[in-house]
């Protein structure tokens, strides 16, 4: 591998670092903004003016915020996410298992939609204009044009009201049979995947139909191979950069936007943590649940991008 | 054919042919459906309690910041899980009264200062442990000391001392109450070793389960305690579990689905689809709570008695019961007090809606200008369109509201009680004297509408002290008055419970107006038909 690639990777990750930083800085000040104040959501109605000034006191909340700012992110760094002030519980311990549950519903969402996204895409350029482009597309856009919400409801009443093939609610715990969890997860997953992949299928499509116009495809058609050949072994390589783009992009969805499909399903994920404790007012961590879902969207992001510049032979081989 | 329907019934509910064979045989005799159910429901009740199984509710009000310390029991889904784990001194009845359970007996002096509260013999903790009056007293100091954070405290308030001597625990009060029995059934009470002094999140006492599952916010599950004292009437099935569902339509799609056999909180608009799903049954049960407008008696405009007044008449309760609750519920009368409660005073007069008499008081209050009323959804169900609905019946005498939607998130800390014209929730106390002493005395923190008479609480210091049933009903009655016309609160109407069990699958449902889930108790309670 050459310097300037390593370089630009370096950079990159770099970039990221420095974004995740000002993230950081923007959440801790999001969570300032937020009306009613901690002590007094802590004690609720009852409390007494020397039980909040003690609490607030306990709290470090008369320091400057600056002061505060700093340190949480130095414990953040050395990995301590502190304590839920709702429950008292340590918010790293009682992350993990939602962090777990979330990143299983979106790899298994991902496992279904990237293939098939990718597949369909395929199809729909090798058959590009004709009936099966067309039914792809309009079935893969009718079922992104629909809300999430709406895709849930529908397979609940269907496949767990009407044929009572799944369950609607997708409870979840330590210790489950994976094959159990599975079928817990299985309308979650559908219905991600459904709203995934019409936008992963186009952009295949459309990066695909854009490389199939270069002089090239032209010379591998003449030499006799395939269609599906010459999508595969030229276009689709040539293709790849905006196609891992837009992957990324849909799986850093599925793992941070996938709270209204929790809620439908009562899946217990990190977002309907999160909700729960934006309700309560507990910062901390709502701090936590933010900055790791940023570090998951930016982590997918500089993946992407490294991705494209790996996969693109101008910048693999500079001249 | 009636007797050889019940013939039938018996012999399916006993297990000797199956549901179907029943209903096949059932309809061949000439009965429909819907008796050819009913006659078998009524037989797998009267063939009592089946042991077995796993039952499952599927509530709504359950948080991942949830925890199992009894203390700091707040939300529907740890109040219903407390009951499965927990064994409380003594429980309010269906019909008002109170069943003693790990007191035997509770009784006062005659100045209803001393209680003296005897601990039943023989009844066990699930960590083995032998519950005692040590115990017992211990519970009450934590739940009774302000550092615990109880909710129960505001009702401990008035103990001045609790000591253990032998089987008895003797509690003194500062003021007389003749009503403390009834404050000790306050679900905070979970009677715990050492009074859960050493873990207050052990999810230790001596009710019909054991915890085996705790994720807040997900589920909560217990399996039977075997030496439970009265296994006969509690801890049917041999599992039970909660499993925390927030989304209206989720409850209802798992309640359908058979992965849960209850679900508490039908919304009443849906209740109408409900009932029509086969071998599902609605229970609508009127409770205690209420749904009040609330107005602060010493901030300006409404420290006028005339402006309160007209906003009272100004109410159109009979539309607003049957546009807001679709007809569950029933109508207040200005008052936190309803037919629920024992010694009600029923001879008060029902308020009309009256705008000529409103725009009266209204002239005579010499208000002019809007009046700003803030609601938000989270207040109770339909809490807008109850505002707008109010908006409309204040235009026809002359008044002009202006409504404030303010967001659901921080309304109970920035709006409610702090505000001076805002839409609540309450759930109701046991007793009349505790509704008023929680909402209406002077002294109350959570004194929503700023009343604060001090005739008021010389009466509710009389009534608590007396024993006298006849007194006891002309000062409850007095109170009920002063409030009505006086008082800050606009009661529209008293919400009920709506609740739905798969009757097809579960047997042994009693409406209970102390509590949604049949106070809490339904887990317990009810059983597997077919288990």
């Amino acid at each position: 591998m050459s310097s300037p690639i390593v370089k630009l990777v370096a950079q990159r990750i770099a970039l990221g670092l420095l974004l995740l930083l000002a993230v950081s800085v923007l959440i801790f000040a999001g969570t300032q903004i937020l009306p009613g104040d901690v002590a007094q959501s802590i004690l609720g109605q009852s409390a007494t003016p020397e039980a909040l000034a003690n609490l607030r006191a306990e709290l470090g909340l008369n320091d400057p915020a600056w002061v505060r700012y700093f340190k949480w992110l130095g414990g953040v760094l050395t990995g301590d996410l502190g304590t839920a002030l709702s429950s008292g519980q340590d918010i790293a311990t009682s992350i993990r298992g939602r962090l777990w549950n979330t990143l299983f519903l979106a790899f298994a969402a991902a496992v279904v939609a990237v293939p098939l996204a990718i597949l369909l895409g395929l199809l729909a350029v090798r058959y590009r204009n004709g009936p099966v482009d067309k039914i792809i597309s309009g079935l893969a856009l009718a079922s992104t044009s629909l809300p999430e919400f709406f895709i849930g409801y529908l397979l609940v009443f269907f496949f767990a009201v009407k044929l009572q093939w799944f369950p609607g609610i997708s409870t979840v715990y330590d210790g489950m049979p994976f094959l159990d969890r599975l079928k817990a997860i299985a309308l979650p997953a559908t219905a991600l995947t459904l709203v995934v992949l019409a936008h992963m299928m186009r952009m295949t499509r459309a990066a695909i139909l854009n490389v199939m116009q270069s002089a090239y495809i032209e010379t591998a058609e003449l030499k006799g191979l395939s269609p599906f050949d010459v999508i595969r072994k030229h276009a689709f390589p040539n293709a790849i950069a905006p196609i891992v783009n837009v992957v990324m992009l849909n799986l850093a969805f599925l793992i941070v936007g996938v709270v209204v499909v929790e809620v439908i399903f009562v899946y217990p994920g990190m977002g309907q943590y999160l909700v729960d404790h934006v309700a309560k007012r507990d910062v901390p961590v709502v701090q936590a649940v933010g900055l790791i879902f940023a570090a998951v969207y930016i982590g997918l992001n500089i993946v992407a991008d490294i991705a494209a510049i790996i996969a693109n032979p101008r910048l693999r081989h500079p001249k | 054919m009636k007797q050889q329907l019940d013939y039938l019934g018996t012999l399916a509910a006993q297990g000797r042919i199956s549901r179907r064979e029943f209903l096949g045989r059932a309809a061949a005799l000439g009965a429909g459906a819907a008796l050819a159910n009913t006659v078998l429901a009524s037989a797998v009740r009267a063939e009592g309690p089946v042991k077995g199984g796993i039952i499952r509710a599927g509530l709504q009000g359950g948080e991942s910041t949830n925890s199992l310390d009894p203390a700091l029991n707040l939300s529907q889904v740890m109040f219903s899980f407390g009951k499965q784990w927990g064994e409380f001194l003594n429980r309010l009845t269906p019909d008002g009264g109170l069943e003693n359970l790990i007191a035997e007996e509770i009784g006062s002096s005659a100045d209803a200062k001393t209680w003296t509260i005897k601990v039943r013999d023989g009844i066990e903790f699930h960590n083995g442990k032998t519950v005692t009056a040590e115990d017992v007293s211990a519970t009450l100091q934590r739940h009774a000391d302000e550092k615990s954070q109880s909710g129960a405290l505001g009702i401990l308030k008035g103990i001045s001392g609790i000591k253990a001597s032998g089987k008895e625990v003797i509690v003194t009060l500062t003021d007389a109450d003749a009503d403390f029995p009834y404050l000790m059934a306050d679900y905070h009470l979970v009677i715990q070793p050492n009074g859960g002094r050493d873990d207050p999140n052990a999810g230790i006492s001596a009710g019909p389960y054991k915890v085996t599952v705790n994720e807040p916010g997900v589920r909560h599950g217990g399996e039977r305690f075997a030496n439970y004292w009265q296994g006969d009437k509690l801890g049917h099935a041999d599992q039970v579990e909660i499993v925390v569902i927030n989304d209206a339509t989720a409850r209802l799609a798992a309640l359908q689905g058979g992965q849960v056999q209850l679900i508490n909180r039908v919304e009443p608009k849906v209740v109408g689809l409900v009932k029509r799903v086969p071998g599902v049954s609605i229970e609508a049960t009127s409770g205690r709570g209420f749904y009040p407008f609330n107005m602060f008696c010493d901030t300006a405009p409404f420290d006028s008695n005339d402006l309160r007044m007209a906003l009272k008449l100004a109410m159109d309760r009979e539309e607003m019961l049957d546009k807001i609750l679709l007809g569950y519920g029933t109508v207040g009368n200005d008052f936190p007090i309803n037919d629920a409660y024992p010694g009600f005073p029923a001879s008060i007069e029902q308020r009309k809606f009256d705008p000529e008499k409103a725009a009266e008081y209204y002239k005579k209050s010499g208000h002019s200008g809007s009046i700003l009323l803030r609601t938000s959804d989270v207040a109770f169900p339909g809490a807008v369109d109850a505002a707008q609905l109010y908006q409309q019946s204040c235009a026809k005498a002359g008044i002009t509201i202006e409504i404030k939607r303010e967001p659901g998130d921080g309304y109970w800390s920035e709006v409610w009680n702090k505000q001076p014209f805002s839409l609540s929730y309450w759930g109701g106390r046991a007793t009349q004297a505790q509704m008023y002493a929680t909402a209406l005395a002077s002294t109350a923190d959570w004194n929503d509408t700023r009343f604060k008479r001090p005739d008021f609480d010389k009466m509710l210091q009389a009534v608590r002290g007396e024993l006298d049933q006849d007194k006891r009903k002309a000062l409850y009655h007095d109170m009920g008055m002063m409030v009505r016309d006086e008082g800050g609160m606009i009661v529209p109407f008293f919400n009920q419970f709506i609740d739905a069990v798969a009757t097809d699958k579960v047997t042994g449902w009693v409406a209970n107006p102390q509590g949604e889930q049949m106070d809490g108790y339904a887990l317990a309670a009810c059983w597997l038909s077919n288990a």
